[in-house]
Parts: structure tokens; C-alpha cells; sequence
């Protein structure tokens, strides 16, 4: 047990560092998650009544799409360099250092888009609760988005070009996330409690934590054979 | 009695078998479909009364419904063949799947096309974002995600099993997406046939409807086993048996 732990938590540290040693692409996903939002106010209107409606959903579908823009990484450079192999081989499950591998990529990736909602949540004009609302359906969102895709990635990272099938296998499962937590947000913004939704997201995020990894941990083993 | 009812499930396993036996079937399956078709579509088109509310349109509902039902069924019995595959590595299973993914995801747009059509002079609208709608759609979109990702995968035991392992973590999601679109938003009618007190249609109308669900059933069926029967054809190419059918054809 403690052998596992140590090796989790040398894994977690290696991705930790790896991710530092390019900040650029850290913050790439960040600035596109910003930009998208940008877009909608000078698209579709800067009416202050309507932005304050369509925050909760911009808000979140650009958090999905920068996160699946942030996944590529998850598995790539250790797939290119063989590192993912070394993992595979390791004595321990591959499904709890999978676990290690994704809770980094949700530091470096969902936890500084926690960070950065309240910002956007001001450009579009969301009302306080709201804003409360958003940073837990974000909290408890963003590791959901990071376990699911997990998924897509290890079933594309053997493919040359995998990033639009990616998005075809991933965007589709992220749906119920998407719909809990615009759900939420915009029953906050309505003044409705919302503790429903924020259960289910929960639930879902229980239910991610225990199957993701086998999946995950499956699909790395038929790309790597 | 046990031993052999084993014997043929070991035999339908090896691929030799499986081309002779599908063969076999496909015929008989294939009239079973023509009759259940002819006999349910006479029923529902010419013997049963026009809907009180919604007048001959409804009659859309006997193409509608078993489409919609095939596209969920189709989905969990790829996910029970994928599982089977992957467990026991039975390559017949998933010769089963790749057949089978095309066909669901047709009936799933059927189910949709028809769908928009009945919804049209019903709702007023070609597409509304109602909850079975809507998580139809999303299927549609899982079944074109596993076809991409079989296609895009070169080497066939890995096409294979990446495969099963997407169909699988799709099944965990479907009842999720169905109920978290439902909770959404809701326009469509409530359930008619699968209540559990008694069914509020009458029998004029649910005998042609369950006529045309086994008809699509045995469809399905006809159409999967030859779609397998080319599959393993193809995969077992170099094979000396698979030869002798090519020349001897």
C-alpha cells in the first residue's frame, strides 16, 4: 500500500514538473477558455440582460472545449518517448496511476479555470450567487471532465491524427456534466436553490472515480500492444 | 440435451461453422422479416381506425417507434458482444458489433428523420430540443464516435477491442444522458405501450405496432448475420475453408 502511494505520488510529482518545463502550453488552454468567452459578447450581443442568460452555458462550453483541448497532452509526449510503456510495465495497477496522471492534468488544467471564472463570470454579467454557483459546478465539473476524457485520450493516442476523433468520442459523454452544471448555475442566477443538481454532478463524479480509471487504464493497454 | 445445445454454441463460435450456419438462417430470417412487414403494415395502414386527436398522421408512429426501439436495442447488445469479446476474447462477437454498428446507427436516424416528420404537423416545429429527441441524437452521435474510432484504427485486434472499450463506457452513459435530458427539458408524449397498468392504445393499433417491432427485429437479424458472414469471410481469407467457398461460389 505504501509502495503504491509512493508511486502515485512520484507520478503525480513527475507530471506536476513535466507540466511546469512548458508553461506555454499550460497557459494555451487558459487563453483559449478566455478568448472563446470574449467572443460572445462581440458575437451574439453586449445587452447586458441577454449575456447574464447565456453566461452559465458560455461559460461552461468554453471550460469543455479548452479542456479538451488540454487532454492531447494527458498521454501524448509519454506515449511518443515510451514513458507511457515504463508505466504500463510498472508492478503497480495501471488504473490507480492513471488516477495520479489525471489529478495533474486537473491541476494544471481545471483548477486555474476555477481560478479564472469569476473574471469571465464579470464580463457576462453574472449575479453573485450565481458566480458561487458556477466555481462549485466548476469544482466539482472539472475533475469530470479531466476522468472522462482520460477515456478518449488513451483510445486515440496510438493515432496520428487523433484530435478531431477525440473530440467526436469525448464531447458526447461530457453532455449530462454540461447540462447539471449550466443547470445550476443558471437556477442560482434565478435565485432556486441548487443542491439537486449539485448532487448529481457529485454522484456522477463518484461514479467517473471509480470507472474511469479501468476504462482508461484498459484502453492505454489495447494502445500500447 | 445441455451437451448439445454447448456443442452448437462452440461450433457457432468458430468462424468455419458460424458462415454455415448464418448462411442457413439468413433465408429463413429474411421471410420471417417479409411476413411480420407485409402482415404489420396492412394492419397499420389500411385495418386500423385514424387516431381521434391526431387523425392518419399517427400512422407514422409504426416505421417511428420500433425504429426508436431497435437503436437502444441495437446499442446494448453491441455493449453485451463487446463485453463478451473482450472477456473471452470471442472474435465472433465482435465480428457481431462491427456488422451491427451501421445498422443501429440508420435505425437511430430513422428514428429521427421520422421522428422530425411526425413532429412537424404535431408540434409545429421539424426540431424541438425535447428530451427523447435530444438523447437520440446524442446516441446517433455515440454510434458515428465508435464507427470513426473502428475505422481510424488501423490494426484489427485493436480496432476490435479499443471498440468494445468505448461501447462499454457508452452504455454506462446512456441511462446518465437519458435522464439528465430528460430532467432538461420535456415536450414528447409519455410512454403508451411500456406502462405498467394497461396499455393506452388500443389493440387496433398495438398489434400492427408490435408486428412491425418484430419485423424490424428479424431485419436486423437477417441483415447483421450477412453483414458478419462477409465480415468473416474477409478476415478469414487466407484460411483454406474460406478459399473453397470463394472458388467453389
Amino acid at each position: 500500500m505504501n509502495e503504491l502511494l509512493r508511486a502515485f505520488l512520484a507520478l503525480l510529482q513527475r507530471d506536476l514538473l513535466l507540466a511546469f518545463r512548458h508553461r506555454g502550453e499550460l497557459v494555451n488552454p487558459l487563453l483559449f477558455f478566455m478568448i472563446v468567452v470574449t467572443l460572445f459578447p462581440l458575437g451574439v450581443s453586449p445587452e447586458e440582460a441577454l449575456l447574464r442568460k447565456i453566461a452559465p452555458g458560455v461559460i461552461w462550453i468554453a471550460a469543455l472545449l479548452a479542456a479538451l483541448f488540454s487532454l492531447e497532452n494527458m498521454f501524448r509526449s509519454d506515449f511518443d518517448d515510451g514513458a507511457l510503456e515504463q508505466i504500463a510495465l510498472s508492478p503497480h495497477p495501471l488504473a490507480v496511476l492513471v488516477l495520479a496522471k489525471v489529478l495533474a492534468h486537473w491541476l494544471v488544467s481545471g483548477l486555474p479555470m476555477l481560478l479564472m471564472a469569476p473574471v469571465l463570470a464579470l464580463f457576462l454579467a453574472l449575479p453573485g450567487p450565481a458566480v458561487y454557483a458556477l466555481e462549485i459546478t466548476l469544482l466539482v465539473g472539472t475533475p469530470l471532465l479531466s476522468l472522462i476524457g482520460a477515456i478518449g485520450v488513451a483510445l486515440t493516442v496510438g493515432l496520428r491524427r487523433g484530435g478531431v476523433l477525440l473530440t467526436l468520442l469525448v464531447l458526447p459523454l461530457y453532455i449530462p456534466v454540461l447540462i447539471f452544471a449550466t443547470n445550476a448555475v443558471a437556477a442560482a442566477a434565478a435565485g432556486m436553490p441548487v443542491e439537486g443538481q449539485l448532487y448529481f454532478l457529485g454522484a456522477l463524479l463518484v461514479l467517473a472515480l471509480t470507472l474511469a480509471p479501468l476504462a482508461t487504464a484498459a484502453a492505454l493497454r489495447i494502445s500500447l500492444s | 440435451m445441455w451437451n448439445a445445445i454447448w456443442l452448437f454454441f462452440h461450433k457457432l463460435a468458430s468462424p468455419k461453422h458460424f458462415y454455415r450456419i448464418a448462411g442457413k438462417l439468413i433465408p429463413w430470417l429474411g421471410g420471417v422479416t417479409l411476413i411480420f412487414m407485409v402482415a404489420g403494415l396492412y394492419l397499420g395502414l389500411f385495418v386500423a381506425p385514424p387516431d381521434y386527436q391526431q387523425g392518419q398522421s399517427y400512422r407514422i408512429m409504426f416505421v417511428h417507434v420500433p425504429s426508436a426501439w431497435m437503436s437502444m436495442f441495437i446499442y446494448t447488445f453491441m455493449a453485451v458482444l463487446s463485453a463478451i469479446h473482450l472477456i473471452w476474447n470471442i472474435k465472433l462477437a465482435d465480428v457481431m458489433v462491427r456488422g451491427s454498428a451501421a445498422l443501429g446507427a440508420s435505425f437511430t436516424f430513422l428514428a429521427l428523420v421520422t421522428g422530425s416528420l411526425w413532429g412537424k404537423p404535431m408540434w409545429g416545429a421539424w426540431w424541438v430540443w425535447d428530451a427523447r429527441l435530444t438523447s437520440e441524437l446524442i446516441l446517433l452521435f455515440l454510434y458515428l464516435g465508435y464507427i470513426a474510432l473502428v475505422s481510424a484504427i488501423e490494426e484489427p485486434r485493436s480496432a476490435a477491442r479499443a471498440g468494445g472499450v468505448l461501447i462499454l463506457v457508452g452504455v454506462v452513459n446512456i441511462p446518465i444522458i437519458h435522464y439528465s435530458v430528460e430532467w432538461w427539458n420535456t415536450l414528447h408524449q409519455g410512454p403508451t405501450v411500456t406502462k405498467f397498468d394497461k396499455p393506452s392504445i388500443h389493440f387496433s393499433m398495438l398489434l400492427p405496432l408490435l408486428l412491425m417491432a418484430l419485423a424490424f427485429q428479424f431485419y436486423y437479424f437477417t441483415v447483421a448475420l450477412m453483414r458478419a458472414r462477409a465480415e468473416v469471410l474477409d478476415r478469414e481469407r487466407r484460411s483454406a475453408w474460406a478459399q473453397d467457398v470463394v472458388e467453389g461460389a
